[in-house]
C-alpha cells in the first residue's frame, strides 16, 4: 500500500520522484526535435503567430450566432403562418443592388491586399478606401430600405425577424467598415504594413469576406426563399 | 535523443519591473500569467459557490415544511433562479474550464502561456462584474424569477428588470466563455511544443479541446437567443411570445442547443481532470488512451445533436422524439467506455486512497448513477412521467455536483501542492470528503423517489406526504454546507503553514510537476520538457533497476 499522505523531503527535487513505483527509462526515450526544425512562423521570442487562427475560430462562433438566427427564422417560416391582415412585403431591387455592392467590396478588398503584397502602398490605400465606401453605401441602402418598408419592428413575427437579422448583419457591416477605415488610417504611415507583415489587413479582409458570405445567405433566405 | 534532468528550481526570472505586479497583488491585477488567471478563476468561482450554496440553503429551509412559510413565493423563485445561474455560469463553468484549464493547459502543451494572454485576462475580468450584476439585481429591482432556463412566456410575464439584468449577465458570462474557448483551441492546436504529438497529450487537453469546440459552436446560439428574448421584453417584439404570434418552442430549441452541450461543457473537463488524477494515485498508466480520445470526440459530436430530449413534453413530433431518444442513448456508449477505462485504470493499481482519490472514486460512482438515470430520462414514456419533477433535479445534481464538483474538490487536493508549494492536511481532507459524500447522497438520492412519486420541481409548497424525504434532503444540504468548513480551514491554514510539498509530491509524470512549486512566471527555467508518455507509470518495470533510477532518467528535454 502506498503512503496515504506523501511526506516529501523538502530538500530534494530529483530524488523525491525516483521512488519505488517509478518507471522505466523507456519513458525517457523520447524523440527530441532539434530547434532547427522550429516552424517558420515562430518569431524571435519563440511565440507563434496564431492570431489569424484565433480570428477564424471567433468567426466560427460568430457564424453560429447567425446560424441560430437562421434556424429560428426558417422554423418560423415552417410553422408560424403570417397572421391575416399582417403586412410583410419586401421589394427586390434595392437589396439586389446592395448585394452587388457588398460582393464588389469583397473583390476590391482582395485587390487592395494584393496591391499591398506587391508593395504599392498608395494603390493599396485607394482600393481600401473604395472598399469602405462600398460598405458605407451598403449601409445607406439598408437605411433607405428600412425607411421605405411598410412595416415596423413590432408589427408581426416576420417583421421582427427581418429587422433582427438584417440589423445584426448591419452591425457587422458597420464594425467591418470601421475596421477598414482604421486599417486605412494606420496605413498612412509608410512601413506600418509591409508586403510580408500585415495582420491588420488580413484580419479585416477575412472579417469582411465573412460578413459578405453571411449576407449572401441572408439575402437568399430572407428575400428569395 | 537527450536524456535530461528535471528543471532547476532556482528563483523565477522576474519580468522587467513595472510590467506586471508581483506578490499577492498580481491576483487582483490584469495579470497575463495563465497561472495567476487560473487561480483568479478558482477563487472567484469558489466565492460564487458559497453564494450559490447559501441560495440553495434558502431553498432547502423553505422545503423543510410543505407550506410556504420561510420566504415569500417571489423570493423563492428568485432564489432558485439565482441558485441555478450562479452555480452553472459562475462556479462550475469558470472553475472546471477557466481555472484548471488556464493553469494546466499551457503546461500540458509545453507552452509558456496561453495563445492569447490578453484575451485570457479579459475573459476572466468579465466574470466578476457579471456575477455582481446578477446578485445586485436581487437588491435593486428583484432578481429574475423564471429559473435558469428563462423559458418564455414565463420570462416575459415575470418582472422585466430582473430578467433583463439576468440576460445581460449571462451574455457577459457567455462572451467570457467563448473567449476562453477560442484561447484553449488555439493553445492546444497551435502552441504545442515542437515534437509533442496530439496523441501524446494528457487527457485533460483532449477534454478541454472537446469542451472548447462545444463552447465555440453552442454558446453563440444562446447569446443570439437571449438577445432576441431581451427584445421581446424591452421592445415588445413577439419572437417567442405566442400572444403576439411568436413561437415559444423555438426558444426551447435554441436554448437547449446550447444548454445540453453546456452539460458536457461542465462534465467533459471533469472527465479530463479525473483521468489525470487516477493514474497518478493508482500508479498505473491510463487505460485505453486512444479510446478515451475518441470517446471524448464522440461525446462532443453526439452532444450537439441530442438537445430536444429536454423537450419531450413540448409538443415535439414523433419523429423528433424517436431521433433524439436514439441519439441520447448513443451517448451512453462513449461515456460507458470512459467509465470502464477508469475502472481498468484502477484495477490492480497500487492505490493511494487519499483525499484526491476519494473524491475521484466518488465521482465515478455518482456519475454512473447519474448516467443511468440520464439514459432513463431519454426514454419518452418515462420522461413524460417524470418531466419537471424532482427526479430531474436529482439526476442533474448527480451529474453536476456528484460528478463535476466532486472532481473539482479532488483536483484541488491534487494540484494544491503545485498551486502553493504546500500540502493540504489529509485528515481535514478526509473529513471534508466524508461530510460531502454523505451530505450529497442524503440530499439528492431521496429526490429521485420524490420525483417518481410526483413532486414537481420549482415549487415552494408540496403535498404533505413528501415532508419526511424533503427533511432528509435538507439535512443532507446542511451537511454539505458544513463540509465546506473543514475545506476552507484546510486551504487557509495549509496555504501558509502546510508541510512544504516539493516539486513533485505525487511523483507524477505530467509536465506541470516537472517544475518548481509554485512554478516560475514562464513555467520553466530553460526549455520546456518534452513529455511523450504522460502516463508511463510502471511501464516495463522489470527492465530497470528501480533503486538506481533517478528522476533524471524520467524526462527528456530539448536542448
Amino acid at each position: 500500500m502506498a503512503a496515504l499522505t506523501p511526506r516529501p523531503e523538502p530538500s530534494s527535487s530529483a530524488a523525491a520522484v525516483a521512488t519505488e513505483t517509478l518507471t522505466s527509462a523507456t519513458v525517457a526515450a523520447s524523440i527530441v526535435e532539434s530547434p532547427a526544425s522550429l516552424p517558420a512562423e515562430e518569431d524571435e521570442e519563440g511565440h507563434r503567430d496564431v492570431r489569424m487562427f484565433g480570428l477564424t475560430t471567433f468567426l466560427v462562433a460568430d457564424g453560429m450566432t447567425f446560424a441560430g438566427f437562421f434556424a429560428a427564422y426558417l422554423t418560423f417560416r415552417a410553422v408560424n403562418p403570417l397572421p391575416l391582415g399582417a403586412i410583410y412585403e419586401l421589394e427586390l431591387v434595392l437589396p439586389t443592388i446592395n448585394t452587388a455592392l457588398l460582393v464588389a467590396s469583397s473583390f476590391t478588398f482582395h485587390r487592395a491586399a494584393s496591391e499591398l503584397k506587391q508593395d504599392r502602398p498608395s494603390a493599396f490605400r485607394r482600393w481600401l478606401l473604395l472598399t469602405a465606401a462600398l460598405g458605407v453605401a451598403f449601409l445607406a441602402g439598408q437605411m433607405v430600405e428600412y425607411f421605405s418598408l411598410p412595416f415596423g419592428l413590432t408589427d408581426n413575427l416576420y417583421a421582427s425577424t427581418f429587422y433582427a437579422l438584417t440589423g445584426f448583419h448591419g452591425l457587422h457591416v458597420s464594425l467591418g467598415a470601421m475596421m477598414i477605415l482604421i486599417v486605412w488610417w494606420q496605413a498612412r504611415k509608410p512601413g506600418h504594413f509591409t508586403p510580408e507583415h500585415h495582420f491588420g489587413v488580413e484580419a479585416a479582409e477575412l472579417y469582411w469576406h465573412f460578413v459578405d458570405v453571411i449576407w449572401l445567405i441572408l439575402f437568399g433566405i430572407l428575400y428569395i426563399l | 535523443m537527450t536524456l535530461a534532468f528535471p528543471p532547476q528550481t532556482s528563483q523565477p526570472q522576474s519580468l522587467p519591473p513595472g510590467l506586471q505586479p508581483q506578490g499577492w497583488l498580481r491576483y487582483l491585477s490584469f495579470s497575463l500569467d495563465h497561472k495567476v488567471i487560473g487561480l483568479q478563476y478558482m477563487v472567484t468561482g469558489f466565492f460564487f459557490y458559497l453564494v450559490g450554496g447559501a441560495l440553495a440553503g434558502v431553498i432547502r429551509v423553505e422545503l423543510l415544511s410543505p407550506i410556504s412559510d420561510f420566504v415569500p413565493r417571489e423570493t423563492y423563485n428568485e432564489m432558485l433562479t439565482l441558485h441555478g445561474t450562479v452555480m452553472i455560469f459562475l462556479w462550475i463553468v469558470p472553475v472546471v474550464n477557466g481555472a484548471f484549464g488556464n493553469y494546466l493547459i499551457p503546461f500540458y502543451v509545453g507552452a509558456r502561456d496561453m495563445a492569447f494572454p490578453r484575451l485570457n485576462a479579459v475573459a476572466f475580468w468579465m466574470i466578476p462584474p457579471a456575477g455582481f450584476l446578477l446578485i445586485a439585481s436581487y437588491f435593486i429591482a428583484g432578481a429574475a424569477q423564471s429559473g435558469w432556463t428563462a423559458y418564455p412566456p414565463l420570462s416575459l410575464t415575470t418582472p422585466a428588470a430582473g430578467q433583463v439584468v439576468w440576460i445581460l449577465s449571462v451574455l457577459l458570462l457567455g462572451g467570457s466563455s467563448i473567449f476562453g474557448g477560442i484561447n484553449f483551441i488555439a493553445t492546444i492546436l497551435k502552441l504545442r511544443r515542437p515534437g509533442l504529438k496530439m496523441m501524446q497529450l494528457p487527457m485533460y487537453c483532449w477534454a478541454m479541446l472537446g469542451t472548447s469546440f462545444l463552447v465555440v459552436l453552442a454558446t453563440p446560439v444562446l447569446a443570439g437567443t437571449l438577445v432576441l428574448l431581451s427584445f421581446d421584453i424591452i421592445a415588445h417584439t413577439g419572437f417567442f411570445n405566442p400572444a403576439l404570434g411568436g413561437n415559444a418552442v423555438v426558444y426551447q430549441h435554441l436554448f437547449w442547443f446550447y444548454s445540453h452541450p453546456a452539460v458536457y461543457i461542465m462534465v467533459l473537463p471533469a472527465f479530463g481532470l479525473v483521468s489525470e488524477i487516477l493514474p497518478v494515485h493508482a500508479r498505473k498508466p491510463l487505460f485505453g488512451y486512444t479510446t478515451m480520445v475518441y470517446s471524448i470526440l464522440g461525446i462532443v459530436f453526439l452532444g450537439l445533436i441530442v438537445w430536444a430530449h429536454h423537450m419531450f413534453t413540448s409538443g415535439t413530433p414523433p419523429w423528433m422524439r424517436l431521433f433524439f431518444t436514439i441519439a441520447t442513448a448513443f451517448i451512453a456508449v462513449p461515456t460507458g467506455i470512459k467509465f470502464f477505462n477508469w475502472l481498468a485504470t484502477l484495477w490492480g493499481g497500487k492505490i493511494a486512497l487519499n483525499s484526491a482519490m476519494l473524491f475521484s472514486c466518488a465521482f465515478i460512482v455518482h456519475f454512473v448513477f447519474g448516467g443511468i438515470t440520464g439514459v432513463a430520462l431519454a426514454q419518452v414514456p418515462f420522461d413524460i412521467h417524470v418531466h419537471d419533477t424532482y427526479f430531474v433535479v436529482g439526476h442533474f445534481h448527480y451529474i453536476v455536483y456528484g460528478g463535476t464538483v466532486f472532481v473539482v474538490f479532488g483536483s484541488i487536493y491534487h494540484w494544491f501542492p503545485k498551486f502553493t508549494g504546500r500540502m493540504l492536511n489529509e485528515h481535514l481532507g478526509r473529513l471534508h470528503f466524508a461530510l460531502t459524500f454523505i451530505g450529497f447522497n442524503l440530499c439528492f438520492a431521496p429526490q429521485h423517489w420524490l420525483g417518481l412519486n410526483g413532486m414537481p420541481r420549482r415549487v415552494a409548497e408540496y403535498d404533505p406526504q413528501f415532508t419526511m424525504l424533503n427533511q432528509v434532503s435538507s439535512v443532507g444540504a446542511l451537511l454539505m454546507a458544513i463540509s465546506t468548513l473543514p475545506f476552507l480551514i484546510n486551504v487557509a491554514w495549509s496555504a501558509f503553514a502546510g508541510p512544504v510539498a516539493g516539486d513533485n509530491p505525487w511523483r507524477a509524470l505530467t509536465p506541470e510537476w516537472l517544475t518548481s512549486s509554485p512554478p516560475p512566471v514562464e513555467n520553466w527555467i530553460g526549455p520546456a520538457p518534452l513529455v511523450t508518455h504522460p502516463y508511463g507509470y510502471g511501464v516495463a518495470e522489470d527492465q530497470i533497476d528501480l533503486k538506481s533510477t533517478t528522476g533524471q532518467q524520467l524526462w527528456s528535454r530539448g536542448r
